[in-house]
């Protein structure tokens, strides 16, 4: 066992976790952020997506320790105030999500995008999201939604 | 409760923001993973990884003496209590089939099925262990490639003796719907054209994005069941008929469910084993698999040989169309895996008049993963037969394609309109979908440039690939399900109660799991009661809530499931009138009901269905007349199904030096009858085309020479990402269904079902002057190359 200390959707955790254990499942089972899901075994769906340190990792590909001193922000912890993020409110307004499996990481990613590019052309946001799939909606309304917060200042 | 002011005149057609969001967007989510109870116990599945083999030994001891271990559970040990997993569809009455069992006991089928497994308690003690425990197998010869095991030359299941599990046909002169297709084909090969094409619809992965997960708990007085499942009242159903546990003791939840596609429309071996597990320790117990798991024993989809003849007149007047098809089942039968191919059966005729029709099905075992729903279920390979061949004859007459299909349909004056299959197709348009279509497309201009790359020898050529089609959708008519061997119907279920407060609490049978019947339910019954959207409230997928129901597949929800919510909501003005009669001391033939309220004619007095609900809740004024409740309940049968219909082009990019295809362009035109949610209907054709364009460029689940899934992650199964599509123009044309009272169709399938010919279209008709007249599906960049080589060479 391992000591760590994590700061999560700004709470500060200390937690014992065993070496193996992969960030995504300290958030899920230590944490309770059940929010970060898991899609697939091999880092290839970004379902599980969150900021570390402000920027986008797969939380299936770090190991909870090296998460140690570390802040890390999951989609919980987006919302400010009951306001939601920029991004979460244009995945709504442009039905950007069917079934939502995706959608956490989709929008931690594409958070992460448009900090790099403020005004994504729609090959930006394509190629900024390849490591993320969707099975549900073809990608098209995700796109437009990324777009319409990138030019509603989402960036900030 | 919200004036009525408020409200748009109409909400069937207003595209409203979806009411689910709210939760998916925030993480606020009820996966079943998400589901922790106390002392819940966590379970790992031992797979064998042999194709075919038989178990000589399992030494669970290491395993059992584990850290964490609770118990090992090898199918001997359940060999009396596992029963056996259901096939609800005979489509022959000498349908043979082997057992299913939800643990294999001494045989195994298929690399991926489940020989022992572990109960932990964490699941990674539960992983540990099962790597401990020990199976010597026998393998034997696997029986693979689909044709050969047709030929019965390797059998899958040696206790059965034979590979094919059920013959079936359909015959337009035997069944007085058509003429006689040998003789429209010998008659053709006189001076008409015959076209004889050979189809392979490779195997598919429904691959939803959440795992399937299930939860237990034993401990309450209802064993309560969490699936990520499609039907949760089938599971409900089949646990008690599969196990033996009275089915009032059974309580099942689909929550939150992260896609399906088909792929969750299953009773499933894990949830049985679930069962099982829980059953015996007493304890809560949870599976979740992982991608692997899924990708490897999770039902797949397609996978069959089509041999397709088409007979025509020399000026491409269809007159017959044959087709043999050979299909895989995998190593068993699952829910519907038989009837797949069924549900295809009457489509390949398509959108067209022709006078005769031979269908024949074989239905063959191998040792795969079996196969059953994936979206569209038969229909996407019987419109990619059709409308390929089309392509060819019109190839073959010299005319543009769209002018082949055009001399074929049926036209829009001649509905309702008795197939050769012998459906009635009650209602359609393709001229105007075409005609749409063909001009957002731009298509005079693509076939301008088309004839001037083809000139000037560009290294890139372009293609335009047409695609017509219509689906059976809205299943079904039970009358017909009985007459086809299903054990089941396929009415829809719906409940409407107006609670004191004025707020309305609509129950429904169907199951989303992507597609937004909380929103579309609350505008159905918004329009329909008059009260606001925001006050409509929609519960589903709980056994115990929504008590009655079968559950979302088939593109049936709302042209059975929506319309039995409006049953319901009329059921409930209809009691609420002579409540309102009496509190108003009006007589109910001077009552009218309008925007969410009883008005006496001629004069100002009435009351709104808000104010009326919460006259019953007191009951201080009633008198006992009228039942003093407004809740209504309404099961519906569908009187037929309905057919959806639309004209999809693409237009491609080859380059025939490397043979990397790109879309250029892709339209759609659906005819989806009347809307209730344009937004939601469009994204359903986004993801529908998505997927079928993903099987005609990209996936393909590959078995080796032993039978291992080769394609056993995401790295070899290609999914497509958002780079791999290109965007959509969809629009829509509006020819309302007769078939039930809204009008509409359904969507759900749409997009897979036209865009998979479409491509492939596409890509042909680029390299059709390179004497390319196929390319197999998915068609990747190697597979072209080839197939420009080969047709340099023909
Ligand atoms: S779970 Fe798929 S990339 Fe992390
Ligand atoms: S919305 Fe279902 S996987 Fe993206």
């Amino acid at each position: 066992m391992t000591r760590i200390t994590v700061k999560v959707d700004g709470s500060s955790f200390t937690d014992e976790v065993e070496p193996r254990t992969l960030l995504v499942h300290y958030l899920r089972e230590q944490l309770g952020k059940t929010g970060t899901v898991v899609g697939c075994d091999t880092g290839n769906c970004g379902s599980c997506t969150v900021h570390l340190d402000g920027r986008s990792v797969k939380s299936c590909s770090l190991l909870a320790v090296q998460a140690d001193g570390h802040e890390v922000t999951t989609i919980e912890g987006l919302s400010t105030n009951g306001q939601l993020h920029p991004m979460q409110q244009a995945f709504h307004e442009h039905h950007a999500l069917q079934c939502g499996y995706c959608t956490p990481g989709m929008i931690m990613q594409s958070i992460d995008l448009i900090a790099d590019n403020p005004d994504p052309s729609d090959e930006d946001v394509r190629l900024g999201l390849e490591g993320n799939l969707c099975r549900c909606t073809g990608y098209q309304n995700i796109v437009k939604a990324v777009q319409a917060a990138a030019a509603a200042g989402g960036a900030q | 409760m919200t004036t009525t002011e408020d409200r748009p005149a109409t909400e069937i057609g207003n595209p409203r923001l979806r009411k689910e969001d709210a939760r998916l967007i925030t993480g606020r989510t009820r996966w079943t993973d998400n589901i922790v109870l106390p002392g819940m116990q966590h379970i790992a599945m031992v797979r064998s990884p042999f194709a075919h083999a038989r178990i000589t030994s399992i030494d669970t001891e290491a395993a059992r003496a584990a850290t964490g271990v609770v118990a090992v559970i090898t199918g001997a040990d359940i060999a009396d209590e596992q029963g056996a997993l259901p096939n609800a569809w005979a489509v022959v009455s000498d349908q043979q089939a082997p057992v299913h069992p939800s643990m294999a006991v001494d045989h195994v089928a298929f690399a991926g099925e489940i020989v022992a497994m572990v109960i932990a308690r964490t699941a990674a003690e539960a992983n540990d262990a099962a790597e401990l425990v020990d199976v010597d197998y026998e393998e034997l010869a696997p029986a693979l490639e689909l044709r050969a095991a047709a030929r019965d030359e390797v059998i899958a299941h040696p206790d059965l003796g034979t590979n094919v599990s059920a013959v079936w046909a359909y015959d337009s002169a035997e069944s007085g719907t058509g003429g006689d297709v040998e003789a429209a084909i010998a008659a053709a090969r006189n001076g008409g054209i015959v076209i004889e094409k050979e189809i392979r619809q490779q195997r598919l992965i429904p691959a939803f994005m959440e795992p399937r997960a299930i939860v237990v708990d034993p401990t309450t007085e209802q064993m309560t069941v969490w699936s990520s499942t499609q039907v949760p009242h089938f599971v409900r159903i089949f646990i008690a008929l599969v196990l033996g546990i009275p089915e009032s003791k059974i309580r099942v939840i689909a929550p939150d469910v992260g896609g399906g596609f088909g792929g969750k429309l299953q009773f499933t071996p894990e949830e049985v084993l679930t069962v099982i597990a829980a059953r015996r320790t007493g304890k809560p117990c949870k599976y979740c698999e992982t991608r692997s798991e899924s990708l490897m024993a999770a039902h797949h989809g397609r996978d069959q040989w089509q041999q397709v003849t088409l007979a025509a007149t020399a000026d491409g007047t269809v007159t017959g169309l044959k087709v043999e098809l050979t299909v895989d089942m995998g190593a068993y039968l699952g829910l519907v895996t038989s009837a797949i191919p069924l549900l295809g059966a009457f489509m390949y005729n398509g959108i067209y008049k022709f006078p005769s029709y031979h269908l024949g099905i074989t239905n063959v075992f191998t040792n795969k993963t079996w196969t059953d729903a994936y979206r569209g279920a038969g229909r996407p390979e019987a419109t990619y037969a059709i409308e390929r061949v089309m392509d060819e004859l019109a190839a073959r007459v010299g005319v543009d394609p769209l002018e082949i299909r055009e001399r074929n349909w049926i036209k829009h004056e001649e509905f309702p309109f008795s197939t050769v299959s012998g459906l009635q197709y009650d209602s359609g348009n393709y001229e105007a979908a075409t005609a749409k279509a063909r001009e957002l497309f731009g298509y005079d201009d693509l076939r301008k440039e088309q004839a001037e790359r083809r000139e000037s020898g560009d290294p890139v050529q372009l293609g335009i690939g047409i695609s017509t089609y219509t689906e059976m959708c809205g299943l079904a008519p039970s009358r017909w399900l009985g007459s086809m061997g299903y054990v089941g119907g396929g009415w829809e279920h719906a409940a409407v109660r107006m609670l004191p407060t004025g707020k309305v609490e609509v129950v429904t049978g169907t199951s989303p799991h992507g597609q937004g019947h909380e929103t579309a339910w609350s505008q159905l019954v918004a329009d329909r009661l008059g009260v606001a959207f925001e006050d409509v409230e929609v519960l589903h997928g709980d056994t115990q809530v929504a008590v009655r129901g079968l559950d979302t597949y088939g593109s049936r929800s709302l042209a059975v499931g929506g319309m039995a919510v409006l049953a319901a909501a009329d059921k409930v003005i209809e009691k609420a009138k002579p409540i309102a009669a009496q509190l108003l001391e009006a007589n109910t033939d001077d009552l009218d009901f309008s925007a969410g309220r009883y008005g006496v004619r001629g004069t100002d007095a009435g009351m709104t269905l808000a104010e009326l609900a919460f006259a019953v809740f007191q009951g201080h004024k009633l008198d006992g007349s009228a039942e003093g409740c407004l809740d209504a309940d309404a099961t519906l049968d569908p009187d037929d199904f309905s057919f959806p219909h639309g004209t999809h082009l693409c237009a491609v990019e080859v380059d025939t030096e490397t043979g990397e295809t790109k879309i250029r362009s892709y339209v759609s035109v659906d005819d989806v009858g009347v809307v209730v949610n344009p937004l939601i209907v469009e994204g359903q054709v986004h993801g529908g085309l998505a997927q079928g364009i993903a099987q005609a460029l990209y996936e393909e689940a590959v078995h080796d020479d032993s039978g291992t899934l080769i394609t056993g992650s995401f790295d070899q199964y290609l999914l497509p990402g958002a780079p791999d599509l290109p965007r959509f123009e969809t629009a829509r044309t509006e020819t309302p269904a007769t078939t039930n009272q809204l009008g509409v169709k359904g969507v759900g399938e749409a997009g897979t079902i036209a865009s998979t010919p479409a491509v492939v279209n596409a890509i042909v008709d680029a390299l059709r002057p390179l004497g390319v007249t196929d390319v197999v599906m998915p068609c990747t960049p190697y597979r072209v190359w080839k197939a420009i080589q080969e047709g340099a060479q023909s």
